[in-house]
């Protein structure tokens, strides 16, 4: 499976880049952290706490135990401070 | 419904004069603006990121919840993104109902639900560096009060 995923605010910062493919056999959100956090120290930084992180799904906010068939887009952000 | 993301500034007063302006049917109308504070005189600037796509997403799903939930004639939310300035204006909200307390009520949950559920993230520059603004606690918290 392919996907894409986007970082933000200090995620972004961490990892270097806003947005990357990757093709992965992940079935959670959960799984695809971790495959993550084996790639390079960056990403081990970035999801090393992760009730410090919020994700979503094709742009709608998800759970980490969230199954990922069917989705196309995933990002990791903290928690958000709009208004 | 009128959702606006932009980094452009808009005009607060024209903003709020030309609201529900064309209806007979509104008794009230609650409008809020949120400003960039620099409460030290440390700040320089404020950067805020968004996530396009999801954040008029998020603010439509927002606003529908509020229509919902109220009996709303009309709702706008505007809200900036970009480098800011202290004192300049972020965003704003304004309802409109035939009666106050809906349009006070359904303010209150637009701001509360804007604040950690829409995809907003703030930077603060000062003279002493760059650092993002934590989420508070107390904002979560205000969400179990709808």
């Amino acid at each position: 499976m392919t996907l894409d995923i986007l970082y933000f605010a200090w995620v972004r910062e961490r990892i270097g880049e806003p947005r990357e493919t990757v093709s992965t056999d992940a079935t959670t959100v959960a799984e695809l952290v971790d495959e993550l956090r084996a790639r390079e120290d960056r990403y081990a930084l970035a999801f090393s706490d992760l009730s410090a992180l919020r994700v979503a799904l094709d742009q709608d906010l998800a759970d980490f135990d969230a199954p990922l068939a069917g989705v196309r887009e995933v990002a990791f952000f903290p928690p958000m401070t709009g208004g | 419904m009128d959702i606006r993301v932009q980094d452009a500034p808009f005009d607060y007063g024209q903003e709020c004069a030309g609201f529900g302006a064309d209806r007979s049917d509104i008794g009230a109308i609650v409008t809020f603006c949120g400003i960039v504070r620099d409460e030290h005189s440390t700040l320089q600037a404020m950067q805020i990121e968004h996530y396009p796509g999801m954040t008029e997403r998020a603010l439509h799903k927002i606003a529908s919840e509020a229509q919902a939930r109220w009996s709303l004639s009309d709702c706008l939310i505007i809200h900036r993104f970009g480098r800011l300035k202290p004192g300049e204006k972020i965003m704003m909200v304004a309802t409109a109902a035939r009666h106050r307390a809906d349009a006070f009520a359904a303010a209150d949950f637009l701001m509360d639900y804007l604040k950690s559920r829409a995809p907003f993230w703030k930077k603060e520059f000062s003279g002493e560096g760059a650092e993002w603004v934590a989420a508070k606690d107390a904002d979560e918290d205000a969400l179990k009060r709808w």
